[in-house]
């Protein structure tokens, strides 16, 4: 947190000079730098923003004068969605593709979803976000293009939500099928699988029952440390699919020099981060008798 | 002809290596009477473990049967599909692995476990569930009731292969296939397994195959032996004459070297000099004979055939023919 102040403040620019233009007169940039706290030594500042925090206060907008917390909850169900669909889709393809090339493994089948994942994978996300906005929004006119959609109609968001989503889960579908392929074989290799097969339960029982839990963890924790790269991927898919959020408010705030509400948008990211971890050790404790009992 | 629950022919397995064609099986005949018990004895690397695999058809990938059959209650489970062969797994034929600690799932509790394998019974629960009680309190699980809500990484060694048995055995299998059971446990606990496994093969009147490199146990256990060697069989007989009169020159030294047999102060254990051939390359003649002290000149040049050393005891080797 303490970093992540020091480094906005190394940017070079006067946010009282950016944000009141060329014309500013020299008596504006002070008052605007006495309102903004700038006036005080850095260390100061810190104090004040730490101290703010513990209050459940993360300081005003200079812009709009609002609370940055009202701000930053304001867009933050944009992004969660935006993010939780996107994963959510990637887990719906990506496990059971890895399953089925584990199953699969050295024939065509699983070269084909090998070469096609790492295809994924090597895909960024904002150039998957420009391509599919071209083919499926401007040619096709399958999905909208921009926007999140009217506010209460729920087909309507869920039709932006598509393309954005695309864009950011691809990767991971990618990522997953491999990262459950390559655990799937591990485990399927393990003596308890050969004891199932000798009780001849099914092969379905045995795979999605019996393999799947353990062969699932380590996609659980990967997904929970994920949250950070899923975030920033979603930076530069709002910005691109014009997309309300976390994202493009922090690309905003930055490009004015508005201080408070990229703290307080970067602050929230990061807890955002802690939960996912957390929430993603809970998951596998609750798969995993062994690790429950260590906790 | 006896009445025989298991019928091996000629059954040859190979693995297919970077060095070759391993042949880790060659053309092995063995029966097993109905209820009896059948210990297979022989250093590791000998072909007992390829054995049981082919015989519940878990096989690896790049392993391969040219020749052979493996007859089950009248049929050749080398032939069946898969799913036949699924519904034969757990209910007529069943197993119990070597490593306790890790044949059972580690992440579904014992009585899921148990409740699972139950699978084709369309009973309801309460009933699988009493089923899975009633066979821990045979095996001897203190407290079974509580004791299915347990994981197996809470179980001791010697519980998780109780527990085991008890799955092996629920379903009333004819045949049990005891691969090392008591390999990983304790001496004080393996003597407790063994009679176990025999209480309960008199009870539930099943036939057991044994596979042991431990050859106190099988004398302990079984009532007919079969030596193995290097993928081949080199004698075979009841326990009483395996133990008393070993014929095949491998059978003696292997006797010797048993820890047990030793009364005299030793410096060094004994051993049997010389190593296992390697079976990608093969020569032709008796397999033994490089580390045979009494080989003649026929056993380079002839495969030994089986010859009745006394009754109902055979043995493969030049040196004993009639």
């Amino acid at each position: 947190m303490t970093l992540m102040f020091f480094m906005i403040h190394l940017v070079p620019g006067d946010p009282a000079r950016i944000m009141l233009g060329p014309r500013a007169t020299p008596e504006m940039i002070a008052d605007i730098s006495m309102r903004m706290g700038l006036d005080q030594p850095l260390v100061i500042q810190l104090m004040k923003f730490l101290g703010n925090i513990l209050k459940g206060d993360l300081g005003v907008d200079v812009l709009s004068s609002r609370p940055v917390t009202e701000i930053v909850f304001g867009q933050l169900p944009y992004t969660l969605w935006l993010i939780f669909s996107a994963i959510f889709g990637a887990m719906l393809i990506g496990i059971p593709l890895g399953c089925y090339s584990a199953l699969h493994r050295n024939t065509f089948a699983d070269r084909v979803t090998g070469v096609i994942s790492v295809a994924c994978i090597t895909a960024p996300s904002f150039v998957v976000a420009l391509y599919s906005l071209l083919i499926f929004a401007v040619t096709l006119k399958w999905f909208p293009a921009i926007g999140a959609g009217e506010k209460g109609d729920f087909f309507d968001q869920a039709t932006h939500l598509v393309l954005p989503a695309f864009a950011i889960g691809i990767s991971w579908v990618g990522y997953l099928s491999r990262l459950v392929r390559a655990s799937m074989l591990e485990v399927l290799g393990e003596n308890h699988i050969r004891t199932a097969r000798a009780y001849g339960l099914t092969e379905f029982t045995i795979v999605y029952r019996y393999a799947l839990k353990i062969a699932i963890l380590p996609t659980v924790t990967v997904i929970g440390v994920g949250m950070g790269f899923l975030i920033s991927a979603a930076v530069l898919t709002e910005v691109v699919f014009a997309r309300p959020g976390l994202g493009k408010l922090i690309i905003e705030s930055i490009t004015t020099r508005n201080y408070p509400v990229v703290m307080g948008s970067v602050f929230i990211s990061t807890g955002l981060f802690v939960i996912s971890t957390t929430i993603s050790d809970l998951v596998n404790a609750s798969l995993d008798p062994r690790i429950r009992d260590n906790l | 002809m006896s009445d025989n629950i298991l019928k091996i022919r000629d059954l040859s397995v190979n693995y297919q290596t970077d060095r070759g064609k391993l042949k880790a099986l060659r053309n092995i005949d063995l029966d097993i009477s109905r209820g009896s018990i059948v210990g297979v004895v022989g250093e590791s690397g000998c072909g007992k473990s390829t054995l049981i695999t082919s015989i519940i058809r878990q096989l690896d990938a790049n392993a391969d049967i040219p020749n052979g059959s493996i007859e089950f209650e009248k049929q050749d489970l080398l032939k069946l599909s898969l799913d036949k062969m699924r519904n034969i797994s757990g209910t007529q034929l069943s197993i119990v692995f070597q490593d306790p600690m890790s044949t059972l799932n580690p992440v579904l509790s014992i009585g899921r476990q148990m409740i699972d394998i139950q699978y084709r019974d369309k009973t309801s629960k309460k009933i699988k569930k009493q089923r899975s009680i009633d066979m821990l309190n045979k095996v001897g699980i203190p407290d079974p009731q509580s004791q299915l809500k347990q994981y197996p990484h809470e179980l001791s060694g010697g519980m998780q292969q109780r527990v085991s048995i008890a799955m092996a055995l629920q379903a009333g299998p004819s045949l049990l296939i005891a691969d090392e059971p008591t390999t990983a446990l304790d001496a004080t606990l393996e003597v407790q397994i063994l009679k176990l496994l025999k209480e309960l093969q008199v009870e539930m009147g099943c036939s057991i195959l044994f596979v042991s490199h431990h050859l106190g146990v099988i004398a302990e256990l079984c009532d007919h032996v079969i030596v193995m060697y290097a993928g081949e069989i080199v004698e075979q007989g009841s326990t009483y004459e395996i133990f008393n009169n070993p014929a095949h020159p491998y059978t003696v030294k292997l006797l010797e070297c048993d820890p047990a047999s030793i009364s005299k102060k030793q410096r060094l254990l004994p051993s049997i000099p010389g190593e296992i051939p390697d079976l990608t390359n093969l020569s032709g003649g008796c397999i033994f004979k490089n580390r045979c002290d009494q080989s003649i000149d026929r056993c380079d040049k002839q495969t030994p055939k089986w010859n009745e050393f006394s009754n109902n005891h055979y043995v493969s080797c030049h040196l004993i023919e009639s």
